[in-house]
C-alpha cells in the first residue's frame, strides 16, 4: 500500500482507476490505521469495518464490470449527525444511543450513488453544540497534528481523522465555523457552502437557518471533488436552492496560471484583525495575504460595521432554532429512554440523563429568548440584527470579490482547558459565524503552523453562490 | 339580569389531499396504526418538512368560497409544547401570517358571521389508553389542517350550529374537505361569554375544546351557558380558562386557567420558505370554484322554475345538483325533472343505498326519458317502469322504447275497440259510475290500460270512455 496517511481523495481515485489497489484494500488499510488511532485520537464514535469492505467489495465488482462513478471505491467518513441508512447516528448525543437511522440522508444518498465507501462516523460535539469536540456525550477527541490540543469542532473527528490521515476526507457541518474552525486547528481544507447549496434532508438539526453541510478534505481539490457529488437542489429539503450541483473540480484540469489571482480583489475586514488576535495567528494571515498579493491580487481593507453584534445575534438565533429542533428528543419514538410514572416525568428523565450540560444551556437560552415577552428584546431584534450582518457582507463584496480573514482568534488550546467557560468558547467563533448568519460561503485552508508547531488556517469568504472564484483562490493560496 | 350569549368557533377542517401536509404519506382513513408513516411525520432526526401545494390550493379555494382576503404572502411557525401525540414536540403551524384574511359565513335567515382568519397546521397523533400504557398512532399525524376561526358574532348556540352546517355545506360543496365528523374531519373548539344586554365590551371568556360533533358542541354551549348564568346570578365572576367538554357527564370541567396558560413561544419555521402566491396563480384557482349552495339553489328556482324546497334539496349535493341541471337540460322540462329527480331517482338511490353519481344512470338518459314522456310518446307509468332499469344497467330510452314497442297508442280508433269491450264486460261498474260513483271511472281506465298492454295514452282513454258513458 502507497503512503495510505498521505494520500488525498483525488490520489486514491487516480490509484483506483488504475488499478494500483482495489477499493478493499484500500479501505482494509484506512481501517487498520483507524482502529490503532482510537485509543490516543477517539477519532470516530462508530467503525463500521464489515459495511465499508462490503461496500468496497462492491465497488470493486462495478469497477470490474467497466463501470465508472466520480467517488467509485473512495471511502469516505461521516460526521455523526448524518443519517446513513442502517448505521448509528447520535450526533454524539446519550439521547440517541440505540438509534440506527432508518434512511439516507440527502448527501449520503449522493455519496453512495457516486460510488463512496463509509468508512465510520466521526466523533463531535453533543448535537454540533461547542467548538473542542468535547461536549460529545462519548468522549473528546485529541488533535492528532498539536498532540494534547483540542481538534476544535463541532466537526472535530472529521478534522482530526483527515489531519491524523485516518481518512481520505470527511463530510462535516458548519452552524457557526464547525467546519473552518477544526480543519484550521488539524491543518486541513474546510468548506462552509452557501446557504441552500447542499442539502440539509437527513442531517440532525442543529440551527435549521445556520446548518451546511460541507468537505474536509486534505486539499482543495479534493474539496472540490466533494463538492460537485453532494451539491445541488433537493426536493425533500426546502430550504435548497434551485441550482444544479457544482462543476468545481474542472478548473484542476488546466495547470494553475502564473498569476492565478490577477484582476481578483481581496478585502481585508478591519472588524476581523481586531485587538483579540494572537499574534501568531495574525501574523501567518498576514503573509497569506501578500502571497496572495504576489499571485496578483489586489488587496483591499474593507469594512463589517456590524461584526461586533456577530456573537450575541448569533447565539440568540442558534439557540431558539435549537431549543425547538432538539424538543423532539423525549424517549417515545426512538432513541434512549428512561422510564418512569407519568409522560412528564419519562420527558424529564430521559432528557436530564440523555442530554449534556452544553445542549441543555442552550436548550435554557434558546427557551428564554423565545419566550412570552422577551421574544421582541430578543429574537426579533437579533433577526433585524442579522439583516444589517447579510448587508454588511453585501456592501463588502461590492467592493471586493473576496475575503480573506483569520478563522479563529487562537490556535487550538490544550485540552481541558476553558471548559468550564462557556462565553470564553463562544467568543471563540467570533471570526465565522458572519458567513452563516449571512448565509454566504467560506472556508478554511491552511496557511501554516505556530512556532509550536499548531497549525493554523486563513478564512476565504465568498459572497452567495460564489464558490466558484472561493475555490479558484483557495487553490492558488494552498500551501504545498 | 338578562344576558347576551357571546360565541365564537375555531374550527378545524381536514383539507382533502392525497398526501399529507409536510410529507409523501397518504391519508386515508381507517389504516392500521402506524402505516402512514416516514420519518418526516414521525419527527426522526434530520427529516424536514416540504410543503404540499395541494393544501394550499384548497385553503385558497376555501379562502374564496368564504370571500377571505388570500394573502399573497403567508408565513409557517413553529409552535412549541410537549405532548405525546405531537412527533416533533413542536407543531407546524401558521400565527403570524395566515393563508386567508377575514371572510364571512352566511347563515340560512341571511345574517353574516365574520371570519378572523383561516390558517394551515398539520394535525398531531391520536394516542389511546389502555391499563398500564399508552400507544400513538401517527398516520393521522400531519394530515393538513385548515383552522377557520371566527369573530365572536354568534348569539345562541343554535346559531352555532347553523354556521357549523353552513360551512360544512360550501366546504363540502367547494371539494375542500369531506367535513366527515365521524372520521374527525371537523373538529371545534368554542369561545363563549355573556355580557349583560346592551353592553358592548365582551364577558370574560371561556374556551371549549375539540368537540366533533354538533351535537355535543350544542349541548356544551348550553351547559356553559347556564353555567356561567348561574355564576353571574350568584355575582361569582367567571374565570378565563380553557375547559373540556365530557358528553358522557354532559358537563364542562376545567382544563387550565389563563395563570397556567401555556407559552408556545411560537417563531418563524426555518425549514420552510414563505408561501408566496400571485394573482394569477389565485385567479387560476378562483376558476374551478363551483358557485355557492346558496347562490345555486336561487338560480335553480329562476332558471328551471323550481320549488324553493326542491332547489334546497337538490342544491346541498354538488353532485346531485349537477345531475339534477345536466337532466333539466335534455329534458327541456326544469319541473318535471326535478319531481322525477326528488321523487323517483332519489326513491331509488335510497334503496340500493348509492348515490345517482355512482349508478349508471346518467342525466342525459334520465332527460330522454322525460322528453319521451312530455312528448307523450310513453306514459308515465312506462316510464316509471323503465327507470330500474336505466338506473341498474344503463341504455338509451329512445332505442329500448322502440325495440320494446313501449311508444304509447294515442289513436282513439285503436283504442275505442278497447273501450267498448271494457264496457261490455262490466256492466255493474258502468250502472255505478252512471249513479255518480266517480272511482268507477278509474277502474274502467284501468281495465283498457290493461287490454292496451300498458300502452294506451291515460288521458284518452278517459276521454273516450267519458264520451261513451256520457
Amino acid at each position: 500500500m502507497e503512503e495510505i496517511k498521505q494520500m488525498t481523495l483525488a490520489g486514491a481515485l487516480e490509484g483506483l482507476r488504475a488499478k494500483r489497489f482495489s477499493s478493499v484494500e484500500l479501505t482494509r488499510a484506512l481501517l487498520d490505521v483507524m482502529v490503532a488511532s482510537q485509543k490516543d485520537i477517539h477519532a470516530f464514535v462508530t467503525i463500521d469495518a464489515e459495511g465499508a469492505l462490503a461496500q468496497a467489495a462492491e465497488a470493486d465488482r462495478r469497477r470490474a464490470a467497466g463501470e465508472e462513478a466520480p467517488l467509485l471505491g473512495a471511502p469516505v467518513a461521516m460526521k455523526d449527525n448524518m443519517g446513513v441508512a442502517g448505521q448509528p447516528c447520535t450526533a454524539s448525543s446519550r439521547i440517541l444511543e440505540g438509534y440506527v437511522s432508518p434512511y439516507d440522508a440527502t448527501v449520503a444518498a449522493k455519496l453512495r450513488a457516486a460510488g463512496a465507501v463509509f468508512l465510520g462516523r466521526t466523533n463531535m460535539d453533543e448535537f454540533a453544540l461547542g467548538s473542542t469536540t468535547q461536549t460529545s456525550g462519548f468522549g473528546p477527541t485529541e488533535n492528532p497534528v498539536a498532540r494534547g490540543c483540542i481538534p476544535g469542532g463541532s466537526s472535530g473527528g472529521s478534522a482530526a481523522a483527515v489531519g491524523g490521515g485516518l481518512a481520505l476526507a470527511a463530510l462535516g457541518t458548519d452552524t457557526g465555523g464547525s467546519i473552518r474552525q477544526p480543519a484550521s486547528h488539524c491543518g486541513i481544507v474546510g468548506v462552509k457552502p452557501t446557504y441552500g447549496l447542499v442539502s440539509r434532508y437527513g442531517i440532525v438539526a442543529c440551527a435549521s437557518s445556520l446548518d451546511q453541510v460541507g468537505p474536509m478534505t486534505k486539499t482543495v481539490e479534493d474539496a472540490a471533488l466533494l463538492m460537485d457529488v453532494i451539491s445541488g437542489h433537493d426536493p425533500m429539503d426546502a430550504t435548497s436552492l434551485d441550482r444544479p450541483p457544482t462543476r468545481l473540480a474542472r478548473q484542476w484540469e488546466a495547470p494553475l496560471a502564473a498569476q492565478p489571482l490577477a484582476g481578483m480583489t481581496l478585502g481585508l475586514p478591519k472588524e476581523y484583525f481586531g485587538d483579540g488576535l494572537d499574534p501568531e495567528v495574525r501574523a501567518l494571515t498576514e503573509a497569506a495575504a501578500k502571497r496572495a498579493e504576489a499571485l496578483g491580487a489586489t488587496l483591499r481593507e474593507v469594512s463589517l460595521p456590524h461584526a461586533g453584534y456577530g456573537i450575541p445575534t448569533y447565539y440568540i438565533c442558534m439557540t431558539a432554532e435549537l431549543s425547538a429542533n432538539l424538543a423532539r428528543f423525549d424517549g417515545v419514538r426512538y432513541g434512549a429512554r428512561v422510564p418512569a410514572e407519568d409522560v412528564l416525568g419519562q420527558y424529564l428523565e430521559t432528557r436530564a440523563r440523555g442530554l449534556g450540560a452544553e445542549a441543555k444551556r442552550r436548550i435554557l437560552l434558546g427557551t428564554f429568548v423565545l419566550s412570552s415577552g422577551y421574544y421582541d428584546a430578543y429574537y426579533n431584534r437579533a433577526q433585524k440584527v442579522r439583516t444589517l450582518i447579510r448587508r454588511d457582507f453585501e456592501a463588502a463584496y461590492g467592493a471586493c470579490d473576496l475575503l480573506l480573514a483569520p478563522v479563529t482568534p487562537e490556535p487550538a488550546w490544550p485540552l481541558g482547558v476553558y471548559q468550564d467557560d462557556p462565553i470564553r468558547n463562544y467568543l471563540s467563533d467570533v471570526l465565522t459565524v458572519g458567513a452563516n448568519l449571512a448565509g454566504c460561503c467560506a472556508l478554511s485552508i491552511p496557511a501554516g503552523a505556530t512556532a509550536a508547531g499548531k497549525p493554523v488556517g486563513v478564512q476565504l469568504l465568498g459572497p452567495s453562490l460564489g464558490e466558484d472564484a472561493l475555490f479558484r483562490a483557495a487553490r492558488a493560496l494552498e500551501l504545498r | 339580569m338578562e344576558y347576551e350569549v357571546v360565541i365564537g368557533l375555531e374550527t378545524h377542517v381536514q383539507l382533502k389531499t392525497r398526501t399529507k401536509m409536510f410529507c409523501g404519506c397518504g391519508t386515508s382513513f381507517g389504516a392500521t396504526p402506524n402505516t402512514h408513516v416516514c420519518p418526516v411525520c414521525l419527527g426522526y432526526p434530520g427529516a424536514l418538512p416540504t410543503l404540499n401545494g395541494q393544501a394550499i390550493r384548497l385553503t385558497v379555494m376555501a379562502g374564496l368560497m368564504l370571500g377571505c382576503d388570500i394573502a399573497k404572502r403567508s408565513r409557517f411557525d413553529r409552535k412549541n409544547y410537549f405532548y405525546p401525540d405531537s412527533a416533533k414536540n413542536y407543531q407546524i403551524t401558521q400565527n403570524g401570517e395566515p393563508l386567508c384574511l377575514g371572510g364571512r359565513v352566511c347563515l340560512p335567515g341571511g345574517r353574516a358571521i365574520r371570519l378572523n382568519h383561516i390558517h394551515l397546521e398539520e394535525d398531531v397523533g391520536k394516542l389511546t389508553h389502555r391499563p398500564g400504557c399508552s400507544g400513538v398512532d401517527f398516520n393521522r399525524g400531519g394530515l393538513p389542517l385548515m383552522e377557520i376561526v371566527s369573530e365572536p358574532d354568534l348569539r345562541s348556540p343554535d346559531e352555532a350550529i347553523a354556521y357549523l352546517t353552513a360551512l360544512r355545506e360550501m366546504m363540502v360543496y367547494a371539494g375542500v374537505s369531506d367535513c366527515n365528523l365521524e372520521e374527525g374531519n371537523m373538529r371545534s373548539d368554542v369561545n363563549v361569554s355573556l355580557r349583560p344586554k346592551g353592553q358592548q365590551a365582551y364577558g370574560v371568556k371561556v374556551e371549549i375544546k375539540n368537540m366533533n360533533t354538533f351535537s355535543g358542541i350544542h349541548a356544551a354551549l348550553e351547559y356553559e351557558i347556564a353555567r356561567q348564568t348561574q355564576a353571574l346570578g350568584r355575582g361569582q365572576p367567571i374565570v378565563q380558562e380553557t375547559r373540556r367538554w365530557d358528553p358522557e357527564l354532559g358537563e364542562t370541567f376545567t382544563m387550565r386557567t389563563k395563570e397556567n396558560a401555556e407559552d408556545y413561544r411560537y417563531f418563524p419555521e426555518p425549514d420552510l420558505p414563505p408561501v408566496l402566491l400571485t394573482q394569477a396563480q389565485i385567479d387560476a384557482w378562483a376558476k374551478d370554484l363551483p358557485e355557492a349552495p346558496a347562490a345555486r339553489r336561487e338560480r335553480m328556482m329562476k332558471d328551471y322554475g323550481i320549488p324553493e324546497y326542491d332547489a334546497g334539496v337538490l342544491s346541498a349535493d354538488r353532485a346531485l345538483a349537477d345531475f339534477f341541471e345536466a337532466a333539466a337540460k335534455r329534458s327541456g322540462n326544469g319541473k318535471l325533472t326535478s319531481n322525477w329527480v326528488m321523487a323517483e331517482v332519489l326513491a331509488l338511490t335510497a334503496k340500493e343505498g348509492t348515490h345517482v353519481k355512482d349508478s349508471a344512470l346518467t342525466p342525459e338518459a334520465l332527460g330522454d326519458l322525460l322528453k319521451l314522456l312530455d312528448a307523450k310518446t310513453i306514459n308515465g307509468p312506462t316510464a316509471k317502469a323503465l327507470l330500474p332499469e336505466l338506473f341498474a344497467q344503463g341504455g338509451d330510452p329512445a332505442a329500448l322504447v322502440k325495440e320494446r314497442g313501449l311508444g304509447q297508442v294515442a289513436d282513439a280508433d285503436a283504442i275505442e275497440p278497447l273501450v267498448d269491450a271494457a264496457l261490455a264486460d262490466n256492466p255493474k261498474v258502468v250502472v255505478d259510475y252512471k249513479a255518480g260513483k266517480q272511482a268507477a271511472l278509474g277502474f274502467l281506465v284501468g281495465q283498457v290500460m290493461k287490454r292496451s298492454k300498458g300502452k294506451a295514452s291515460p288521458q284518452l282513454v278517459q276521454q273516450l270512455l267519458r264520451d261513451k258513458l256520457a
